[in-house]
C-alpha cells in the first residue's frame, strides 16, 4: 500500500472499477456520483453517464450538489425532459446500469429510502424514492453503494422503496421483472454479490486490512462469506488522487461565492 | 392569451383557496418569487404538486398553505431532509398534511398525460415497489395487445401551474432551455398557467427553431422577475447558490428560527429583492 486511504475512499474507488468504458450508467446523487465520475476519469473516459434531470453524455468538472446542477447540462451531450428520460431512456431499456444509493438495504438487495417505522406514521420520514423504483426494474443491472452499519443493513427493511431480489430465488421473474437486478454490492468494508441461486449477497472480497469480524459487526444479518474469499486491491495512486482533486474541487465550487 | 401583470396581480388572479396547484422545476428554474408571493397572499388549503419538493414547497408547507402534497422525491437536493416537510408530517405543525406518494416516472407520466388530454397514464413500473400498497391511485391496466401488465397513475390536471423561464418576447411566448424538467408538460396540463421571466425581449428571431417554447396562447401571465428562480438557477442568467440549500438545512431545522426567517426574508419583502440575491453569483 502506497498511501493511506480511508474507507469511503476505498469504497467509491471499488465502486469506481466495476463500471465499464462502453457502460451507460444511470447516477444517483452521492457516493454513486463520485464512483462514476472517478470511473470516467480513470479508465472508462468514454462512458455515459445520465443523471435523471434528462442529462445524457455527462462529463461534469465537479459534483453536482443537486441531480440538476447547471454544469451537467452544459457538458452533456444533450439535455431531453423528464418525462422523456423516464419513458424512452429509462423504461426503453437503454440503460445498462443503475447505480443506487440505500438508507437501508436488506440481503437481497432491496432498498428502502422512504421511512423508518410505519409508513402511516414514520419514525422519520425519509426523501423517497425518486427515480429508484423503476430504476431497479428497467436498468440491465443495479449495483448498489452504502458504508456498512447494523441500522443501514437490516435483517428485514421498513418500506420497499425499489425492488431487488424480494425473496430471494426466482422472486423478479416472478413478478414479470426482466432485468438482473442488483449485481454487486460496495460497501467501505468490501464487495459482495448475489449467490447465483438464493441471491442472498455474499462477501466476495474484504477491502485491505479488514477482518470477518467487522463485517458482521456492521451487519444487521448474519453475513455469508464467499469460499474463495479476495482482497480488494488497495487504491492505486491514480485512482486516489483523481477522486480526491474530484472531492477538492467540489468542495471548493459548493462552498458558495455570494449572497 | 398571455398579460403582462404584476407578480400580486397574476398569482391574485390565477391562484385560489383550495386550488390544486405545481410550482415546477426539475432542480433548475424553480418558481421561488412566484412561490414567495403565494405564501405573502396567505393562500390556504393548497394541493401542492411537483416531482421534488425542495425548500420552496418546504416554505410553503412551513407557513401552512398545503393541506395535501403530491410528490416523488422530498428532499433538499445533494443536503439531506425536508424539516418543515418532515415535521408537518411527524407533528402535524403548523397544521397535518396528507401526501400521496408516486416515483419520477409516475409523476412525469402523469404530467404528459395531462398535457396530452387524457385521463391517466401508462407505463411500465412500481414492480415490486411499496407505494402502489399505500397509495390507492396507482392501479394496473393489462395491455389488450400483449397481455403485459402495466402501472397506471391519474393524469395531472392542476388548476394552476407556476413556471419560470429565460425569457418571454412582447407578444409572450416563453423560452424554456437548459435542464427543462417538466415545465412544459405541467404547463400545458394546467387550467391557467404564470410564467415567469428573467427578462422581455422583442422577438425571438434568430432561435434554433427547436428550442422549448410556449406559445402565448397558452399562457395567461407573464411577469418579469429576473433572479426569481434563486436560490434554484436559471441557466445563462445565474448559476445555483448551493451555499444557500445548505444554509437551509439549518434555518429550517428550529420552528422559530423559520419562522423569523420567512418574516425578514419572504413577508417583509416583495419580489424586485430576487435581482439583488443572484447579482454576487459568479
Amino acid at each position: 500500500m502506497s498511501q493511506a486511504f480511508t474507507p469511503t475512499e476505498m469504497m467509491t474507488i471499488a465502486a469506481a472499477r466495476a463500471l465499464k468504458n462502453d457502460d451507460v450508467c444511470f447516477v444517483g446523487i452521492g457516493a454513486p456520483s463520485a464512483a462514476c465520475n472517478v470511473a470516467r476519469l480513470t479508465h472508462a473516459p468514454d462512458i455515459t453517464l445520465i443523471y435523471e434531470s434528462g442529462t445524457i453524455g455527462t462529463a461534469p468538472d465537479v459534483l453536482p450538489l443537486s441531480i440538476g446542477d447547471g454544469e451537467l447540462c452544459e457538458t452533456a451531450v444533450t439535455t431531453v425532459s423528464v418525462p422523456e428520460m423516464f419513458r424512452y431512456w429509462l423504461q426503453g431499456g437503454r440503460v445498462s446500469i443503475g447505480f443506487l444509493g440505500a438508507a437501508q438495504l436488506d440481503r437481497f438487495g432491496n432498498i428502502n429510502t422512504t421511512v423508518i417505522g410505519p409508513y402511516a406514521k414514520p419514525k422519520v420520514r425519509l426523501p423517497g424514492g425518486g427515480g429508484a423504483p423503476e430504476i431497479a426494474t428497467s436498468c440491465k443491472e443495479i449495483f448498489i453503494t452504502l458504508k456498512q452499519a447494523p441500522r443501514a443493513m437490516v435483517e428485514k427493511i421498513d418500506f420497499y422503496t425499489s425492488f431487488g431480489h424480494g425473496d430471494g430465488y426466482d422472486h423478479r421473474r416472478r413478478l414479470g421483472i426482466t432485468t438482473a437486478g442488483p449485481t454487486l454490492l460496495i460497501t467501505d468494508l468490501a464487495l459482495w454479490k448475489p449467490d447465483p441461486e438464493t441471491k442472498e449477497f455474499v462477501v466476495v472480497s474484504l477491502h485491505p486490512g479488514v477482518t470477518r469480524r467487522e463485517i458482521e459487526e456492521t451487519c444487521g444479518w448474519k453475513p455469508r462469506f464467499a469460499e474463495a474469499l479476495a482482497e480488494t486491491p488497495p487504491p492505486t495512486e491514480l485512482e486516489l488522487g483523481t477522486l480526491r482533486d474530484l472531492q477538492e474541487r467540489t468542495r471548493k465550487a459548493h462552498a458558495g461565492k455570494g449572497k | 392569451m398571455a398579460k403582462f401583470q404584476s407578480l400580486a396581480d397574476a398569482v391574485a388572479e390565477n391562484l385560489f383557496d383550495g386550488d390544486t396547484v405545481a410550482f415546477e422545476g426539475f432542480t433548475h428554474l424553480i418558481p421561488h418569487a412566484a412561490g414567495h408571493e403565494a405564501i405573502r397572499q396567505g393562500k390556504r388549503d393548497l394541493t401542492l404538486i411537483r416531482m421534488t419538493p425542495d425548500i420552496l414547497y418546504d416554505q410553503m408547507i412551513g407557513m401552512g398553505l398545503a393541506k395535501k402534497v403530491i410528490f416523488s422525491y422530498a428532499g433538499n437536493p445533494g443536503v439531506g431532509l425536508l424539516r418543515r416537510m418532515r415535521d408537518a408530517i411527524e407533528n402535524g405543525w403548523p397544521r397535518p398534511i396528507e401526501t400521496v406518494e408516486h416515483s419520477h416516472a409516475a409523476m412525469a407520466n402523469a404530467y404528459e398525460a395531462g398535457a396530452a388530454g387524457l385521463p391517466c397514464a401508462i407505463f411500465r413500473g412500481y414492480k415490486g415497489a411499496g407505494l402502489p400498497a399505500v397509495n390507492p391511485a396507482i392501479k394496473s391496466v393489462t395491455c389488450p395487445f400483449t397481455g403485459e401488465e402495466l402501472a397506471a397513475v391519474p393524469a395531472h390536471r392542476p388548476d394552476a401551474a407556476f413556471i419560470h423561464a429565460q425569457k418571454a418576447n412582447e407578444r409572450g411566448d416563453v423560452l424554456v432551455e437548459g435542464i427543462i424538467g417538466v415545465q412544459k408538460e405541467a404547463a400545458l396540463a394546467a387550467k391557467r398557467v404564470v410564467v415567469t421571466v428573467e427578462e422581455i425581449v422583442g422577438d425571438f428571431k434568430g432561435l434554433h427553431p427547436n428550442l422549448c417554447i410556449l406559445p402565448h396562447w397558452t399562457v395567461n401571465a407573464i411577469v418579469k422577475v429576473p433572479g426569481g428562480a434563486h436560490p434554484s438557477y436559471t441557466h445563462g442568467y445565474y448559476p445555483r447558490d448551493n451555499a444557500a440549500y445548505l444554509e437551509w438545512d439549518k434555518i429550517s431545522a428550529d420552528r422559530e428560527t423559520f419562522s423569523a426567517w420567512m418574516k425578514q426574508h419572504v413577508l417583509g419583502v416583495g419580489p424586485d429583492v430576487f435581482a439583488e440575491r443572484v447579482r454576487n453569483l459568479a
